[in-house]
């Protein structure tokens, strides 16, 4: 399969009072076209600025610091703001947690959907409309010709997320990002929605870069995982891997803290500890305060990330010892 | 859309009618004897009389409100107490020069203050941010009789390249044009730093939003992010604003007519007020009061043109 995104030993540093503290600290991963790639972890772990970064989208104070992504072919880290913003959309787009708010409130939705055709494809409006009605149609949009007319605010949640990823699929990106498209969301909706993503991943070619912290979801909708941890990537592997066997204490823990209602004594396993401030340096692996496996070596070196079978990678000194 | 200006037009009216019984009651019981005023003070008990029951003073409270009311409708306003004349004629006369100098400053205002703002947000923490924001800051707290006469002693006394008043010639002429520059200046500084500031803050709010994230996912330049997506959303408080400062425009405007001797119902008001002339005081808090009621229904219509969540309510 062909390589969509490849980011490779990403550093993305925030400057905090003048200082500058990396909050994510070497990530690599790829994507491939129609994979969709899930990545998890506690909020403030670096999934949205993964995609920020990738997006170039990040907030004023922080910046990629060192690292390579390389989308389609081409090196993005070297490009200047005004080109990597002529790549946006069209090489990759984006949909967002936020659905209420991730729409202009005074701009129609013909507009908004029509006005990225009409700039990157230079489509006259009548053909953009059309367009526009057929993916409103593909995202199973009843009345699309009426919803062009109207404004977020006449719409539910719902129906303004799948209009958002209608605006994203209109433009046919290589990659698209979906940052918790789905957390906003109320259960029913968010099962629609997630059928939904599954059912277009199928005649779509790009690939996907879904980030949530819900591992259900995962479990609905991913082929691979990637599993983040203070700005570390701890284990990636294969859904059924992932889910299945992980070998990260980290993504272990994850997986128990998923409540299981069936279960006759319901209780949540919470991973005790909370995720370190970026501000807050850890000598060795980031994870051993709250790791219950923790050596000393764990609290010296930073882990090496080792594939201990192929496609199925761990960042986790006691793995290594075990699977070789 | 209609239904919303029907309901706002009907509620000024009824604003409009509630300032009226007002303005009416405020004159019913100001001291002194209207008869008397307008009969002089050579008049006999039976001049006043006669004058009394010609000008309706003896019929009851209500009675003589339904009058005034039909009187206003015909646009009579009464008769000011020191020249004799109809007061309608003579604010017509004068309201042109303080509507010149309103409107001018309320778009030098517009022009200058928002495109300020959201250069200042654009620049955030940068050199033209911070001139900006500390010449707004400057611009609000200076008052505008102050300044009004500082710019005389400048550019008229000093340099001579502006008169230092009056407003003789029409505003489409360049004398016009010449005798507007510094009285509205003087007046519209404190606005155009009041719209720099809310411009500013607003467009920086607007930029933190989730849409603009998402326009700038799409990969539109930043001028239509900027335009499009932005700066209607940037205009929603600044017509909030634009309502109040016109209001603060009329009432800086009666300080500033009296500093650069120009004939608007600001100095009449003030020469009303100094001589006791009670109803022209009256009326000119009238008109003026009117005048910030349709401002405020404009706004309301303005907004209800740019949000579409007010105009679908």
């Amino acid at each position: 399969m062909e390589k969509i995104l490849e980011v490779k030993d990403l550093v993305t540093t925030f400057r905090i009072a003048k200082r500058e503290y990396p909050v994510l600290r070497g990530i690599s991963f790829d994507i491939h076209r129609r994979e969709t790639v899930c990545m998890v972890g506690e909020s403030g772990c670096g999934k949205s600025v993964t995609a920020l970064s990738i997006m170039d989208l990040l907030p004023v104070n922080a910046h990629v610091a060192s690292g390579s992504i390389v989308l389609d072919g081409q090196e993005l880290t070297t490009l200047s703001h005004r080109a990597r913003n002529a790549l946006r959309g069209e090489k990759a787009g984006m949909i967002f947690q936020e659905p209420m708010t991730a729409l202009n409130p005074l701009l129609t939705i013909g507009y908004q959907l029509t006005e990225g055709l009409r700039y990157h494809k230079r489509l006259d409006s009548k053909t953009a409309r059309e367009l526009a009605v057929q993916y409103l149609k593909k995202v199973g949009v009843a009345n699309p010709v009426e919803r062009l007319k109207q404004f977020p605010f006449q719409l539910s949640g719902g129906l303004r997320q799948r209009i958002m990823i209608a605006l994203v699929m209109s433009l046919q990106p290589s990659l698209i990002i979906a940052d918790e498209p789905t957390t906003a969301l109320d259960v029913t909706i968010q099962k629609q929605v997630l059928a939904l993503l599954n059912a277009l991943k199928k005649d779509m070619d790009a690939g996907i870069l879904f980030i949530t912290h819900d591992l259900g979801v995962v479990a609905e909708i991913a082929d691979r995982v990637v599993v983040l941890y203070s700005g570390m990537k701890v284990e990636e592997g294969p859904v059924e891997a992932i889910i299945g066997a992980p070998r990260h204490p980290y993504t272990q823990g994850l997986l128990h803290a998923v409540p299981n209602v069936d279960a006759e004594d319901f209780v949540i396993q919470a991973i005790p500890g909370t995720l370190p401030h970026v501000t807050e340096e850890i000598r060795g692996c980031r994870f051993h305060p709250r790791c219950p496996y923790a050596t000393e070596r764990c609290r010296q070196e930073t882990p090496v990330e080792i594939e201990f079978v192929p496609g199925h990678r761990v960042a986790c000194w006691n793995v290594k010892e075990s699977a070789r | 859309m209609a239904k919303y200006i029907g309901k706002r037009i009907a509620l000024m009216l009824m604003l409009l009618i509630a300032l009226t019984f007002i303005v009416f009651a405020s004159l019913y019981i100001a001291p002194g004897d209207p008869a008397q005023m307008v009969a002089g003070p050579s008049a006999t008990e039976e001049d006043i009389a006669r004058i009394r029951s010609v000008l309706g003073l003896d019929k009851p409270f209500l009675v003589q409100y339904g009058l005034y009311l039909s009187r206003l409708l015909h646009f009579d306003l009464g008769t000011s107490y020191s020249t004799h004349q109809p007061i309608a004629k003579e604010i017509a006369i004068r309201l042109p020069n303080t509507l010149n100098l309103a409107v001018a400053s309320i778009l030098l205002s517009i022009v200058v203050g928002i495109p300020a703002g959201i250069v200042a947000a654009l620049r955030k923490d940068r050199l033209t941010d911070n001139v900006l924001t500390t010449a707004s800051l400057a611009g609000i707290s200076i008052p505008n009789f102050w300044l009004g006469t500082m710019l005389i002693y400048l550019f008229s006394v000093k340099l001579r390249w502006l008169p230092s008043g009056g407003m003789s010639a029409p505003f489409w002429t360049s004398q016009g044009v010449r005798q507007i520059v510094l009285p509205a200046v003087a007046l519209s500084t404190a606005t155009i730093a009041s719209f720099t500031r809310i411009g500013r803050s607003s467009m920086l709010e607007v930029l933190q939003s989730d849409y603009i994230r998402t326009a700038k996912s799409k990969g539109l330049s930043g001028w239509i992010v900027i335009m499009v997506h932005a700066l209607r959303n940037v205009l929603i408080p600044l017509v909030t604003q634009f309502g109040t400062s016109f209001g603060s425009l009329l009432g800086g405007a009666i300080i500033t007519e009296q500093v650069f001797v120009v004939n608007g119902i600001g100095t009449y008001l003030i020469n009303a007020i100094n001589t006791r002339n009670y109803p022209v005081v009256q009326s000119t808090v009238l008109i003026i009061a009117a005048m910030f009621i349709l401002i405020n229904l404009g706004v309301d219509i303005l907004y209800s043109v740019i949000d579409p969540r007010i105009r679908y309510d």
